[in-house]
């Protein structure tokens, strides 16, 4: 057959059973080029009218959504990292290192709470204006490292092989002309199942309260099916600013995302690599896949994802052969007293 | 994806580099099992990759009675063929009780109770609950009509009943033995495919066990049944019970062992906390009550013992797993390590059988072969398992 569970497919949406789909649509984001805005987040709520998932300080950068779920359809990371920024000149040139921003702060922080302040450097006598500077930001100073930050924008990365999907005994999870995965949410009856289905913690059941709208039921991206059926952009890419999310046919979007590595390589960026690409990786190619500048799991992405139901043929098999030993257990329990 | 030596030459780097990452962190409780190599990883502020599953105590609960309700529907079926009426009568109420309670835990999980029903409207292979959901639907109609023929012989209500509805209970009690063996027949699917269940996800320990857990989950069902069986029937008429029981105690364990083999670090939470208490109260109660069986098997009162510490060992043997599970999804670790270092040895997982239609030249089909370079230099393109 096809496979239908594992492995590279030709046309999704026709393999689901639509006759002359149109090409399928995905999602092409390019991190590199992330300023973390937020924008997409935010558009997301609003088109979808996604519910509040939270207002908490996590302490993780200026990351305070935290991670995909039920009311997060969009979620941009940020790592900070004591790391050169490839391709780039950041100015530190000729000057020492020692440990990070951050480091140095809590050092200087600890120094001035036994009363030296030298290190906080507002001992001088004179009072910061917050002029702008003439010369580079911390051009002078004794203790650099080299530092850069990654930002990326997560969504759901409607697989080719979506476990969600294969695993919804209702049939409320569906793939879509577009060859999108998405949630109807008038057939979903919350049994959670695609929840720990899912190899990237994307799908959640959504938590009564405060009256939401859909509690109980399993929420998701749905890439907004309904803007792609009045032939629109999803409201997350059309929102970027920096065109960091990309919207498109996805075998266009992954010769721009060849092109764009090739760029990035001939840059000096050599760590760029695409996550989620390939057709033929473990999950068939994503609908939604990224470029990273470093390795997925830096981001909270799984480093090799294989969809769960690839061994689901021989599951069954199992299945069947225990099946097959209990019953031939208990029929001897009854002959061997007769015996 | 990566083809650039350098950055896997950099992963200690990226440890540190990572603000908030649980990377660095070691093995808790190490010695036990030297074959895990020290979890050295990069994650995102040590937030889990996965979704714990948003399960509560019904599913391990229902894990647990659909053994119980299959292994009582063969002990029902074969005491009743073999005339052993003090194990027919509770095996036969005890597959009702508890295929009845399983159902109930089943619908009160559900984030939507109201629409159960929506498992009916299709049947998917590829979804163990909607296969499961076909399975208990024969096989609840099967167990009910046995039981409810159990019911009418006990009551002995052909004798009392108004003349109007004996005939009814005439052809229930005729129906017991056909329903009972049907019952039978589809009762060891109702004790495996459960273990497909929970293994077809992604969750750590629940899919590295895929093997296995069939295997086990038959056992298990097969001690608590017999387990229930010894409380309940009479020591002359116990016998089937305990040698099934006997023989799912052996094969539990022996499944356990196995698994716990092939699952590598996977294994690891079955040994922590609660679902380490529970695999360990699972062993010993089933070591207790195997060796119980067959030691008191003339004593009525070790018997019950036996058995009931049989039952015990199923239920905790299914807590444990589902916890263990739901561990090993909130932990990025499970995730993580097993993951990096299949693709540190081995390259990415890149699946052979591309079947394109019309696929023309162009950048894309260019970056195709390129890829296939790459992996075909490395020597390895096959995905573990």
């Amino acid at each position: 057959m096809s496979n239908d569970l594992y492995g590279p497919v030709a046309n999704v949406a026709e393999q689901a059973g639509w006759e002359a789909p149109p090409p399928r649509k995905g999602f092409f984001t390019d991190t590199s080029i992330c300023i973390g805005c937020k924008a997409c987040e935010v558009a997301c709520k609003e088109w979808n009218q996604v519910p509040e998932d939270g207002l908490n300080w996590l302490g993780s950068s200026y990351d305070n959504t935290g991670a995909l779920g039920a009311s997060t359809w969009r979620h941009v990371a940020f790592i900070e990292q004591s790391k050169p920024l490839p391709g780039q000149e950041p100015g530190f040139e000729g000057a020492p290192t020692g440990p990070s921003a951050t480091d140095a702060l809590n050092r200087s922080v600890d120094e001035a709470q036994q009363g030296n302040l030298a290190m906080l450097g507002t001992d001088s006598g004179q009072v910061s204006l917050g002029m702008p500077a003439t010369r580079l930001p911390g051009a002078d100073s004794t203790s650099r490292t080299e530092f850069r930050w990654l930002m990326a924008s997560d969504v759901c990365k409607h697989c080719t092989h979506a476990a969600c999907l294969d695993v919804c005994p209702t049939g409320s999870l569906f793939r879509t002309e577009f060859g999108t995965v998405v949630v109807q949410e008038d057939i979903c009856n919350g049994c959670g199942y695609c929840v720990p289905a899912c190899p990237f913690g994307v799908i959640d059941r959504r938590i009564e309260e405060h009256g939401v709208k859909n509690a109980g039921i399993a929420q998701k991206c749905t890439l907004c099916y309904d803007r792609l059926q009045a032939d629109m952009t999803p409201a997350c890419a059309k929102a970027c600013p920096t065109e960091s999310i990309q919207f498109g046919d996805l075998d266009e979007l992954r010769d721009r995302a060849q092109k764009r590595v090739e760029q990035l390589h001939a840059n000096g960026v050599t760590n760029a690599r695409l996550y989620l690409e390939d057709k033929t990786d473990g999950i068939g190619g994503a609908g939604a896949f990224f470029l990273l500048l470093d390795e997925p799991e830096t981001y909270g992405f799984p480093p090799d994802p294989v969809v769960t139901t690839r061994d689901l043929p021989s599951m069954w098999r199992r299945a069947g052969l225990a099946a097959a030993a209990l019953l031939a257990g208990a029929v001897a329990s009854f002959l061997g007293g007769r015996a | 994806m990566s083809t650039q030596g350098t950055e896997h030459g950099n992963r200690k780097d990226d440890v540190r580099a990572v603000i908030g990452s649980a990377g660095g962190r070691r093995r808790r409780g190490g010695g036990e099992r030297s074959m895990v190599p020290p979890a050295e990883f990069t994650s995102y502020y040590g937030r889990p990759v996965l979704k714990p599953s948003p399960w509560q105590a019904d599913i391990p609960a229902y894990l647990f009675l659909g053994g119980l309700a299959a292994g009582s529907s063969l002990l029902g079926a074969g005491a009743d063929v073999t005339g052993r009426q003090s194990l027919k009568r509770p095996a036969r109420f005890a597959a009702v009780a508890a295929i009845s309670a399983s159902f109930a835990a089943l619908v009160h999980d559900l984030g939507k109770p109201s629409r159960f029903i929506n498992m009916l409207r299709v049947a998917k292979p590829t979804s163990p609950m909607s296969v499961g959901t076909w399975i208990l639907s024969v096989y609840g109609p099967l167990a009910g009509l046995a039981g409810a023929a159990e019911l009418v012989d006990t009551v002995r209500a052909d004798r009392w009943l108004p003349g109007r509805l004996r005939t009814p209970a005439r052809v229930l009690h005729a129906s017991g033995r056909p329903a009972g063996i049907g019952a039978a027949l589809v009762a060891p699917a109702v004790a495996s495919y459960t273990a497909v269940l929970i293994s077809d996800t992604a969750t750590p320990t629940w899919h590295a066990g895929h093997r296995e857990m069939p295997f086990l989950f038959a056992g298990s069902a097969a001690a608590a049944s017999g387990g229930l069986g010894m409380i309940a029937a009479s020591t002359t008429d116990a016998g089937p019970a305990r040698r099934l029981a006997v023989g799912g105690v052996l094969l539990d364990l022996g499944a356990e062992q196995l698994m716990e083999k092939s699952m590598g670090l996977a294994a690891e939470p079955m040994h922590q906390g609660k679902p380490g208490l529970l695999m360990r109260a699972a062993k010993a109660l089933n070591v207790v009550g195997g060796v119980g069986a067959i030691v008191g098997r003339r004593s009525r009162a070790l018997s019950a013992a036996s058995g009931a510490a049989l039952v015990a060992g199923s239920a905790c043997t299914r807590f444990g797993i589902f916890y263990a599970g739901q561990e090993s999804a909130k932990d990025p670790k499970y995730t993580i390590v097993p993951q990096r270092e299949r693709v540190d040895e081995q390259g990415p997982t890149r699946v052979e059988g591309l079947r394109t239609r019309g696929t023309g030249a162009g950048p894309a089909a260019d970056a195709r072969q390129r890829t296939t370079s790459t992996l075909s230099r490395r020597g390895t393109n096959s995905p573990i398992t």
